[in-house]
């Protein structure tokens, strides 16, 4: 269950935001894709949950369901949590009348459990603090148990004990259902706690292989910069008036 | 040559055939993206993949949402009719005439066309915004990633629920509109009676008008879910981009059944 990802390319209006990008990802790793904003990190993940096409390359995602926990949770805010989570079993064709209510409840209740969240299911999206949406958003994610899972920055916008719980949860994730994950983030905490392996990009391109301890101890100019957050070097940030 | 070129490209002509050709081009992308979503509602709907419990959901907001403002619109435009004809046809004798031309121009016309706008503007804005705001907020690619087609879960109820709802909504808007016509011609002018209004209007209606009115009005319905809910889905941005995408489906739900009116009459009255 292996993530392998050739010579990715994606133009939009004709500039290149990914380049040539190869990585793999084995099974059960967690691989964190850091970056300023506008580097093609998110790029990247909707380019391997199907939502873009690459221009170019070759992804090879091999046998698996593929969720993903969005940047601010995407949850359906018409629908209440047990229907947010139960979602993809009611609703997907290969799901659909496999599962009684009564199975559904059972199942949304352990997912909502595995989150830390339970007896919450007839709230609605809107009634729940942001960090409470984001793990309602894992345990959609992991309902129909996927082999694969992308976290578009999934500590974006918490505070850092709100963040820290999404944390533990990817690991404890991790652990529990052995999935092949990929974090987009540029949060240090996140890829401190989290990853196995870090990938860094600019500009399109991959600038930065290796363990989160060598990305603090890289003596390159762009993990520096990415490090110190720092707007001296080689990375230009778009729009920021420097 | 290229300074000829460049001199070219800086007038005003150029500049507006530009645009212009820019918003064929936008125009085309827009029907072609309109025609194959409405494809693809058609092979859910004959694969019988049809959510019952949205279905119900959106027939409910389509109908009985709409009801009021419909019916509003419809009787004050018939209330107007009556008022401004019914005087006039009095003093040329042609007071049992009355309730034909209102009852003609409720079903043929007034009724349905009424009724769309109402729609559009009640209905309508409301599914495209409702479609921005889940595109904007990510929801709908959530969906893909989950493979639900939103073509199923979102535009299918949604343009079923226009075709099923939308002849209930224009049946029972143009009798009150017929109705209150006939009251307003009784109060306008002190020879019609009630007696006269209906018998006039039993005699100018046909049941083939109330077909084809039924059947326009279904158009009616589809063709304004669906563009409300293709805008929508197309929604790019933040708030404005939600905006943009409720303005166009507006814009283009009226040239759509002004243009599906047309037709008809083509069709069924040239």
């Amino acid at each position: 269950m292996t993530i392998k990802v050739e010579n990715l390319t994606k133009e939009f209006d004709g500039r290149k935001v990914l380049d040539n990008i190869s990585f793999t990802v084995e099974q059960g790793e967690i691989l964190s894709i850091v970056g300023f904003s506008g580097s093609g990190k998110s790029t990247i993940l909707k380019i391997l949950s199907g939502l873009l096409k690459p221009d170019s390359g070759k992804i090879d995602i091999s046998d698996g369901d593929v969720a993903m926990v969005f940047q601010y949770s995407a949850l359906f805010d018409s629908l209440n949590v047990f229907d947010n989570i139960s979602f993809a079993l009611q609703e997907r064709k290969e799901f659909r009348g496999k599962y009684t209510k009564e199975q559904l409840k059972e199942i949304v209740a352990k997912s909502l459990k595995t989150v830390g969240l339970s007896g919450i299911e007839n709230k609605y999206p809107h009634e729940l603090s942001g960090g409470m949406q984001k793990r309602v958003s894992l345990a959609r994610a992991i309902v129909t148990q996927p082999k694969f899972i992308l976290y578009d920055e999934p500590t974006a916008g918490l505070d850092p004990v709100a963040s820290t719980v999404i944390e533990d949860y990817i690991l404890h994730l991790r652990n529990e259902t052995k999935a092949t994950s990929i974090i987009v983030t540029h949060q240090m905490s996140t890829i401190r706690r989290c990853s196995d392996r870090v990938i860094m990009l600019y500009d399109g391109h991959i600038v930065f292989r290796g363990t989160p301890d060598d990305l603090l101890k890289a003596d390159t100019p762009y993990t520096k910069q990415f490090v110190s957050a720092s707007v001296e070097g080689p990375m230009k940030i778009a729009a920021s008036g420097f | 040559m290229a300074k000829l070129r460049f001199y070219i490209q800086q007038t005003i002509t150029y500049q507006l055939a530009l645009m212009f050709s820019r918003h064929v081009k936008e125009f085309l992308e827009t029907f072609g993206d309109i025609v194959y979503r409405f494809l693809q509602v058609i092979k859910f709907i004959l694969s019988f993949q049809i959510n019952r419990k949205q279905l119900m959901e959106q027939a409910s907001r389509f109908a009985v949402d709409s009801l009021p403002i419909t019916l509003s619109i419809v009787s004050m435009t018939a209330i107007i009719l009556a008022m401004q004809i019914a005087p006039e046809m009095v003093k040329q004798g042609g007071k049992d005439y009355i309730g034909m031309l209102v009852s003609l121009t409720m079903v043929r016309e007034i009724g349905v066309i009424m009724s769309g706008f109402a729609i559009i503007s009640m209905i309508g804005s409301s599914q495209a915004s409702e479609l921005a705001t889940m595109r904007v907020t990510e929801q709908i690619d959530a969906m893909e990633v989950l493979k639900v087609s939103p073509f199923k879960y979102l535009f299918l109820p949604r343009v079923l629920a226009g075709f099923i709802m939308m002849p209930f909504v224009v049946i029972v808007a143009s009798t009150i509109g017929i109705l209150a016509g006939g009251i307003t011609a009784m109060t306008a002018a002190k020879d019609v009676t009630w007696l006269c209004y209906i018998t006039s209007v039993w005699q100018g209606l046909y049941i083939r008008d109330i077909n084809i009115m039924l059947l326009k009005s279904a158009c009616f319905g589809g063709a304004i879910s669906l563009i409300s809910s293709s805008c929508g889905y197309d929604a790019q941005g933040g708030a404005k981009g939600v905006g943009i995408a409720t303005t166009k489906a507006v814009v283009l739900s009226f040239v759509a059944i002004v243009i599906i009116d047309c037709i008809f009459a083509v069709a069924f009255y040239f």
